[in-house]
């Protein structure tokens, strides 16, 4: 109550409710609205409390912790599987181009498990733990009807849906980063380091090798943002978190096998896993662009028209649950 | 003060013709505790009003027909209704949560959900039941609770959520993981989430359910211990007693349309009173308070009800007792404001419950 025009003794006991509060009498308190704090006005940065609430929240679950170990399991798997095969002096993948991308190079240089192992996880475990997180979003808030408490509080459900929609986003580049960094570990323990042959024959030193291996991890996080999308619109259409995450992880099984199908080449490019694997033209030298640029293209698609979708679906949405 | 119900209950308000909103616009809905006269338009006074709001869910009937509810400032109002009548439905509407098919409603003076996030930082909510992160604390629910809310300053929400808790009485319990809770604790970190920030008003949705007798004579202490700070209190409840023993105002919904609103006492006043004898010689008696006039006669097993004589009661009992009618008790009960819901609905009030 540090307002000079403090009200008149009639709202004594308002104002004891609500120290906050200033309305002088209930004519000002209409002609201002009913914000009695609008003489201080919440800060614009208070809006991303939620954001880190949200973050925090995410990566604190069991769930979320169990995927990310999930994730970070299949390069130790992938680079032990590779020192076991070649103990014996040959090559991995030694029949002939079998398996993930770049296995056959891991023994030369541990380095190149990192993109194996983003290779090995991109088509399906990656995407999977995305449609895990992005289906959950709403669609679980709204089965611990928890939702209609976020949005009296209230929320707003243009910032719900963004904040869960970067928190997505955020998963997206960690669940990367984790296969990135334990294939990294898992390849200088394993194997050794040093200089690396890129896909044209070209030789590159280990720095730049690494600068390009981090490059890969953002692409391949980029290149999940649409799936991200995707999972995020399901997640508006059902009140049930496991129906949202099944739905989406099915659309991304689905989707991948299409995608095998030659008869239907000609829906294949609008197929957000379509241009998935072009991360490994950042292995050229020089690097060729063109199916990156279609890939991270596609997924710019993907956000807007799915981003849309989600946001014209949830803000008319009746929250009932 | 609004006339109520009284005493011309029946067919015509059963069928929803309702005190109308426009009326309490001219007759000043005087909140008992807290003196007005301040040349206010009264109508704008109401921290809830709808006008003709309904409801009709998506291939359902109408969950909401046609609602016209004012609310007193400073009230504690009490939204009545057996299960399904359409206090949540009307609940979800005021707080933004659904649209309405049809009507408008307003909270704090501003039109809603339009002014959703304006108006709904005043506003502390519980609606039906709470909801919690179960793999949360109940702590750490209410520091997301109030993250939420973006006029929430993140300098004091440390302090406010200790003192949220506080009020409830949960801050030994509030390093548990919320699925660890008994349901009565739950219930009152509910609350103290809608305790979060001084309220203008509280929506309480059946804040009772599902607790035992100790439970809820807590939480109706904490009503009315808001209520005497001077938040206006918004409770549904199906139970009347509830409502009997915390509200200052009511209002009875039934099968979606709301049947009477007004102050308790009004209300209950305006359900006849009975004239009750208890006696075991029910025939006798029922038939000399015949031979004395009174009517409306109900033999019951323990006695005779009637409608209250305009002249003495004493004469009656005099009468009664000359008649050798071994009057055991004799006396006019008031009604409670179940007699009045009963004469207004022309039922019980557990059929639908
Ligand atoms: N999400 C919904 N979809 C369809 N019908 C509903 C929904 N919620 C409630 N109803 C119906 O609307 C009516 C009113 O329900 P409700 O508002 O929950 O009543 P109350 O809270 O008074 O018990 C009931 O007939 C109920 O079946
Ligand atoms: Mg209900």
């Amino acid at each position: 109550m540090s307002r000079a025009e403090s009200p008149p003794k009639r709202d004594a006991k308002t104002e004891n409710a609500r120290p906050m509060a200033t309305p002088t009498d209930q004519g000002a308190a209409r002609k201002t609205g009913p914000d009695p704090r609008t003489g201080r006005g919440p800060s614009p940065l208070w809006t991303l409390g939620l954001f880190r609430d949200e973050l925090v929240t995410t990566f604190r679950r069991w769930r979320t912790i169990a995927l990310l170990g999930v994730l970070a399991a299949v390069p130790v798997l992938i680079g032990v599987a590779v020192k076991i095969e070649t103990r014996g002096g040959s090559s991995a993948g030694g029949g002939g181009g079998e398996g993930p991308a770049f296995i056959a190079q891991i023994t030369n240089n541990g380095l190149f498990l990192v993109f194996t192992g983003l290779a090995a996880t991109l088509p399906f475990f990656l995407p999977m733990a995305i449609g895990v997180i992005a289906g959950d979003a709403i669609a679980g808030e709204a089965n611990a009807g928890t939702l209609r408490y976020l949005l009296v509080a209230p929320a707003g459900r243009t910032r719900l849906l963004l904040t869960k929609y970067a928190t997505t986003m955020t998963f997206c580049l960690v669940a990367t980063l984790v296969v990135a960094v334990s294939a990294f570990a898992v390849g200088a323990l394993l194997f050794p380091l040093g200089e690396l042959t890129t896909i044209s024959g070209t030789r590159i030193g280990f720095a730049e090798g690494l600068g390009r291996a981090l490059l890969i991890a953002l692409v391949v996080a980029a290149s999940l943002t649409g799936v991200a999308a995707l999972g995020l619109f399901v997640s508006t259409l059902t009140n049930s978190g496991i129906a949202a995450m099944a739905t989406t992880v099915g659309l991304l099984i689905t989707v991948q096998i299409l995608d095998q199908i030659p008869q239907l080449h000609a829906l294949q490019p609008y197929f957000f896993s379509h241009y998935w694997l072009s991360f490994a033209d950042l292995m050229r030298d020089p690097v060729y662009w063109d199916g990156l640029v279609r890939d991270l293209g596609l997924q710019g698609l993907y956000v807007a028209v799915f981003g849309s979708a989600a946001w014209a679906r949830f803000t008319t949405k009746d929250i009932t649950a | 003060m609004e006339e109520l119900s009284a005493d011309e209950p029946g067919p015509a308000r059963a069928s929803g013709a309702v005190v109308p909103a426009g009326r309490t616009g001219s007759a000043r809905p005087e909140p008992a505790r807290e003196p007005g006269g301040t040349g206010a338009v009264p109508a704008e006074d109401a921290v809830i009003a709808t006008r003709a709001l309904s409801k009709r869910y998506r291939g359902g009937q109408l969950a909401v027909d046609g609602l016209d509810l004012t609310v007193p400032a400073g009230s504690v109002f009490g939204f009545l209704g057996p299960n399904g009548s359409g206090k949540t439905t009307t609940i979800r509407m005021l707080m933004g949560l659904i649209e309405p098919t049809s009507g408008t409603a307003s909270v704090l003076g501003r039109p809603m959900p339009r002014s959703a996030r304006a108006v709904l930082p005043h506003v502390g909510a519980l609606i039906e039941g709470p909801a919690l992160y179960g793999f949360l604390s109940g702590r750490d629910n209410l520091l997301r609770y109030d993250a939420a809310d973006p006029t929430a300053d993140p300098r004091t929400r440390r302090a406010r959520v200790g003192t949220a808790l506080d009020r409830v009485g949960l801050s030994a319990a509030a390093g548990k993981k919320a699925k660890a809770y008994s349901l009565g604790m739950k219930q009152r970190l509910g609350l103290a989430a809608a305790l979060l920030q001084p309220r203008r008003l509280l929506v309480l949705d059946e804040p009772t359910n599902g607790l035992d007798p100790q439970g809820m004579r807590e939480i109706r202490a904490l009503v009315r211990e808001l209520a005497s700070d001077g938040t206006t209190v918004f409770l549904s409840s199906h139970l009347l007693d509830e409502i009997e023993q915390v509200c200052t105002h009511a209002a009875v919904m039934a099968q979606g349309r709301l049947i009477v609103q007004g102050p308790v006492a009004d209300l209950a006043a305006g359900a006849r009173s009975r004239l009750v004898v208890t006696t075991p010689d029910t025939g006798d008696a029922a038939r000399i308070l015949k031979e004395q006039g009174v009517t409306d006669l109900v033999v019951t097993e323990t006695g005779v009800t009637a409608e209250p004589p305009d002249r003495e009661p004493a004469e009656l009992n005099a009468a009664l007792v000359t008649a050798g009618v071994r009057v055991r008790g004799f006396g006019i009960e008031r009604a409670s404001l179940e007699d009045a819901f009963v004469a207004l609905t022309g039922e019980g009030f557990d059929v639908a419950g």
